[in-house]
């Protein structure tokens, strides 16, 4: 048992305080006039942990001391954290979660090698270390690809190897196989091909994956990130990482839940990850109905139907995003607020790339949050609304989910944008969603399209409103 | 007119309600001008809109033809009428017709029979099925809204008083107290004709779901201490407990003493109407009060109730009217032909009117086709209904009852998406978790204490106590996280990203000693997680930051 992982009394002390504290963190969360005082309990939580563990670990072991790179690494850490979270756009928030849960399961790697080298650890100690490295392998390689496929690096569309499951399964073996050699020697070349192992499963986990099913790869990847500290936490036998591991593990276990839920999947196919059961297939092209005819609508028409109209429903996707257009869209609510129209937003819980990404979009606009509204809030009024406008939105406002049985996307709860007196879809181009399917909104008699970049075609309606 | 008629193919006939006291007609002129825009040849029966203040002369200018009560009867393909028929009545039906009526088959098996026994095909209003997209056509809805609003009238021409408070020069007069029972449609629409009256209204229902809408008139929601589930199936309440009954009639005992109009609208589908203003409470109130027993034609919700009668009980006066549509029939005939406009339309229109067995709003309603029995209908045809809730109780409700449209219910069948409020973690979830929790722990076990001799030491004893904390730290992680409103998935995800960065304490624990390769990793260790603990709680500052009221 190596030495510094003895806990003294003050320590201890210190981890259940900040483990309290970061309990209190997520409570905090769970409403927006908490949130703010959560992130303080999270930071202060990270802080007295941090400084418990400099602290007892100068004064106590002589011998033995902190290099002073690492406080460099620390400083530096530091930096370029804040220069990240400075400097990220909101529109760009789903790359810098997947990044920074890259950096956590890097990090367990990292500890988990550092653990092996300083001298050749005990059995038990072997299959701990084995286990930390190996989640924090997947979680890494896994966040990595997640990360550049949100840059739009490489493509969103899922990989589907043919046999993907069977690949899935030899890779499990493979690695049980390493673990049992690496245990029983303590050769590290098992370790390594053990690492190696995972970093591919990890790839290839995410890769099975298309653009519109990211929010739940990126709950999924946080889930993993918190699992990773958990497994370092019973590598060092330390309890506060295994309980803040734990922490994030479920909260990012529940939040790839609700996301499945909000698309109608099983929790199985999450769990075990490339959604096996349901891959989000595109239609053969022979298959699709034959679209019928679009109408279009220009700016100055829909500026003048807007004015005129009492209530009014913006269901935002990941195209507002794309397009930067949520300033826009809050100059068009304003204005129309200000003309008496009652403006509310009605949210997907899968739109855009994160759990709740349009949320913070619209936020970041300033929309006040009392008139964004989930979708089981709103989904009701869609029929006494007048004109609902679907902002680069596309399978979370597709009907063939409830009509056609056949759809991929068949059973997913939608919102009934349909049901309003007149729908106003704007796109870029007639091209299908990502699930790759057509949407027979676009040929409802009550849809009209204004086609066009959001930004732009907002910005037209918002200068004929202001004229 | 006789020519526009040859062009079309389907004729709809209006016949004269003749039950007695009865003035409401299956459809007023602007309705039928609707229908022979549409295609539809209509013929009414001569004086049939007369007691509703619609003259013939108004159908023929709306293009409908006047007949004769015959035509009207044996010459349309679809009959429209708003009372069932009588059994002489239904005599005069053509073979292979339509009729569309208030039916009950429940109750009127008689009727049933005698139809059957022509070979027509029945469609009864009373049987469209409460699902947001039948509400259009729910007459039921229409005729309890009207008849809502008629009690608190004929509660008001009785009572001694005014309704809205004043202050006149000769001195102060309180606003009248209003008590409804029964918040459903009926019952709401009186609670808005009193409050527009300018009544101080309450209204008692053993839904609590209720408290909103009635909330949102301006209603007082009276409750009693004992919590229960009150809501039933369809919309109707079920049966409650006996303590709760107690609390309930102890309430209305103390309200009897303060209130000065009491409206009672407790019904039960296919049953006599609950008991539950008792005499004494009757006894209980001030003489001119006035009570509106709206459930007279089941027997009534009132002791004293004598149907169709007002009666004057020890100065109470007792309102037992079981026409209070019939006395609003110039609206209430016109309500009713929309409803029935929305239904044929429902079914297909002028052009393309059939009996589909496919369309969940028609297939409840149909009670005979071609004479054969269609009713009750099989279960397969409810499909587009929402699942009733999970203590949704037998079907036997007892208390407070009233049909009544729920718009935000049927939106629960497509609702798989989480619900803005709070859900308890489901059991499936738990279970997978746990059983995966159970496998992980129960392979790491077999491997690290596989050996003979592990089981005993003090390694062991550690382990097992860190798994204890762990399975811990999992299920508070669930509870608290499960409160998180979707609105603030992000800066979640960023706090939980910040918080995974703990460990850096793994780095800095590594980090101790002479720069071997091993302190250089656990270097490399610690910057990575510092730069998400920096990263992810700056981001989420700057997220929540932005939200705002």
């Amino acid at each position: 048992m190596h030495a510094y992982l003895n806990s003294t009394g003050l320590i201890v002390a210190a981890y259940v305080v900040a483990a309290v504290l970061f309990i209190l963190s997520l409570r905090g969360l769970s409403s927006q006039e908490t949130a703010r005082r959560g992130n303080l309990y999270g930071i202060i939580g990270m802080a007295i942990a941090i400084a418990a563990t400099l602290a007892t670990n100068t004064s106590a072991l002589h011998a033995a001391k902190f290099q002073p790179v690492l406080f460099a690494a620390i400083g530096g850490g530091a930096v370029i954290g804040a220069i990240m979270a400075a400097r990220v756009g909101m529109t760009q928030m789903p790359e810098l979660v997947a990044l920074l849960h890259s950096f956590v399961g890097l990090a367990a790697v990292l500890v988990g090698y550092s653990l092996d080298r300083k001298e050749v650890p005990a059995f038990g100690l072997r299959i701990e270390i084995f286990v930390d490295v190996w989640i924090g392998a997947i979680t890494t390689t896994g966040s990595v690809l997640a990360f550049l496929k949100l840059r739009g690096s490489v493509s969103g569309k899922p990989l589907l190897l043919p046999a993907r499951h069977f690949l899935n399964l030899a890779m499990l073996v493979g690695s049980i196989t390493c673990a049992v050699l690496y245990a029983k020697d303590a050769n590290q070349t098992y370790l390594y091909a053990g690492t190696t192992i995972a970093c591919v499963l990890g790839v290839h986990l995410v890769a099975g994956i298309g653009g519109a099913d990211m929010p739940v790869v990126v709950s999924m990847l946080n889930s993993y990130s918190g699992w990773t500290a958990s497994a370092a936490g019973f590598m060092l036998h330390n309890d506060l990482l295994i309980i803040t591991g734990a922490l994030v593990g479920s909260s990012g276990a529940i939040l790839s839940y609700i996301m499945c839920r909000a698309m109608n999947r099983s929790i199985w196919n999450v769990i075990f990850g490339g959604f096996g059961a349901a891959p989000p297939k595109p239609v053969a092209k022979g298959e699709a109905p034959a679209p019928g005819e679009v109408q279009e609508i220009d700016a100055a028409t829909l500026a003048a139907t807007l004015k005129s109209s009492k209530e009014v429903i913006i269901v935002p996707g990941y195209g507002m995003a794309v397009a930067r257009a949520q300033h826009a869209v809050r100059e068009l609510t304003d204005i129309l607020r200000k003309a008496g129209v009652n403006v509310r937003f009605a949210i997907h819980p899968v739109a855009g790339r994160l759990p709740g990404h349009m949320n913070v979009l619209l936020a970041e606009a300033n929309v006040p949050y009392d008139i964004v509204h989930e979708m089981d809030e709103i989904n009701a009024d869609f029929p006494t609304t007048d004109v609902a406008i679907v902002i680069g939105a596309n399978d979370i406002v597709n009907p063939a989910a409830e009509d056609d049985p056949t759809s991929p996307i068949a059973g997913m709860p939608v919102l009934q944008v349909w049901k309003a007196k007149l729908v106003i879809v704007n796109k870029r181009s007639r091209a299908a969603g990502y699930a790759g399917i057509d949407n027979q909104l676009f040929y409802k008699p009550v849809t009209k399209m204004l086609f066009g970049d959001s930004k732009d075609a907002i910005e037209k309606v918002v200068s004929t409103l202001k004229a | 007119m006789a020519l526009s008629y040859l062009r079309r193919g389907m004729k709809l006939g209006i016949v004269k309600e003749t039950w007695p006291g009865e003035r409401r007609v299956a459809a007023s002129p602007q309705v039928v001008a609707k229908w022979v825009k549409a295609g539809w040849g209509v013929q009414v029966e001569r004086g049939a809109g007369e007691l509703a203040s619609y003259p013939d002369s108004q159908y023929e200018t709306a293009g409908a033809t006047i007949v004769e009560r015959t035509a009207a009867w044996g010459d349309s393909d679809i009959v429209l009428k708003l009372r069932p028929p009588t059994t002489t009545e239904v005599e005069q039906l053509r073979e292979g017709c339509t009729l569309i009526s208030y039916i009950q088959p429940a109750q009127n098996t008689e009727l049933v029979d005698a139809l059957a026994k022509r070979k027509v095909n029945a469609l009864a209003m009373d049987q469209v099925p409460r699902i947001s997209r039948a509400q259009k056509m729910d007459a039921l809805s229409s005729m309890a809204n009207i008849s809502g609003y008629r009690a608190v009238i004929e509660a008001a021409g009785r009572f001694g008083s005014f309704f809205t408070g004043q202050f006149t020069a000769a001195g102060k007069v309180p606003p009248a107290k209003v008590l409804i029972i029964g918040a459903g449609v009926a019952g709401l629409a009186a609670l808005g004709a009193a409050k527009g009256l300018g009544a101080i209204v309450r209204a008692f229902d053993v839904r609590a779901a209720v408290e909103e809408q009635v909330k949102s008139l301006g209603g007082e929601f009276l409750t009693v201490s004992i919590k229960e589930a009150g809501e039933g199936q369809g919309g109707y309440a079920k049966e409650m407990s006996k303590e709760f009954l107690d609390a309930e009639y102890a309430l209305f005992r103390a309200q009897a003493k303060e209130v000065d109009i009491v409206i009672t609208t407790a019904l039960i589908p296919g049953k006599p109407a609950p008991k539950l203003w008792f005499t004494d409470m009757v006894e209980l109130m001030k003489p001119g009060s006035v009570v509106v027993d709206m459930a007279a034609e089941q027997g009534g919700n009132c002791d004293v109730t004598k149907p169709g009668e007002a009666i004057d009980h020890k100065g109470v006066i007792v309102i037992g009217y079981t026409d209070l549509a019939s006395r609003m029939a110039h609206v209430a005939s016109d309500l009713y032909g929309t409803n029935l406009l929305h239904f044929l339309d429902e079914m297909g229109g002028a052009k393309g009117w059939k009996i589909d067995h496919e369309n969940d709003a028609v297939r409840p309603a149909l009670i005979l086709e071609k004479g054969e029995k269609m009713w009750p209908p099989p279960p397969a045809a409810k499909k587009a209904e929402p699942a009733p809730a999970k203590e949704a109780p037998k079907p036997a409700p007892v208390v407070i009852a009233e049909k009544k449209p729920e718009p935000k219910a049927p939106a629960k069948s497509h609702g798989g998406g989480h619900a803005p409020a709070p859900r308890p973690p489901s059991k499936g979830l738990g279970i997978v978790m746990s059983l995966l929790g159970l496998i992980a722990a129960g392979a790491f076990l077999y491997l690290r204490f596989g050996q003979v001799d592990a089981l005993a030491s003090p390694a062991t004893q550690d382990f097992l106590q860190r798994i204890t904390v762990f399975v811990l730290a999992i299920f508070v992680g669930m509870q608290v996280v499960w409160n998180v409103t979707p609105a603030l998935h992000t800066p979640l995800m960023s706090v939980t990203n910040a918080i995974s960065g703990i460990i850096v304490i793994g780095g800095l624990l590594g980090a101790i000693g002479g720069l071997t390769p091993s302190i250089w990793l656990a270097i490399a260790a610690t910057f990575f997680a510092t730069i998400n603990i920096a990263g992810g709680f700056l981001v989420t500052r700057r997220m929540l930051a932005m939200f705002r009221k």
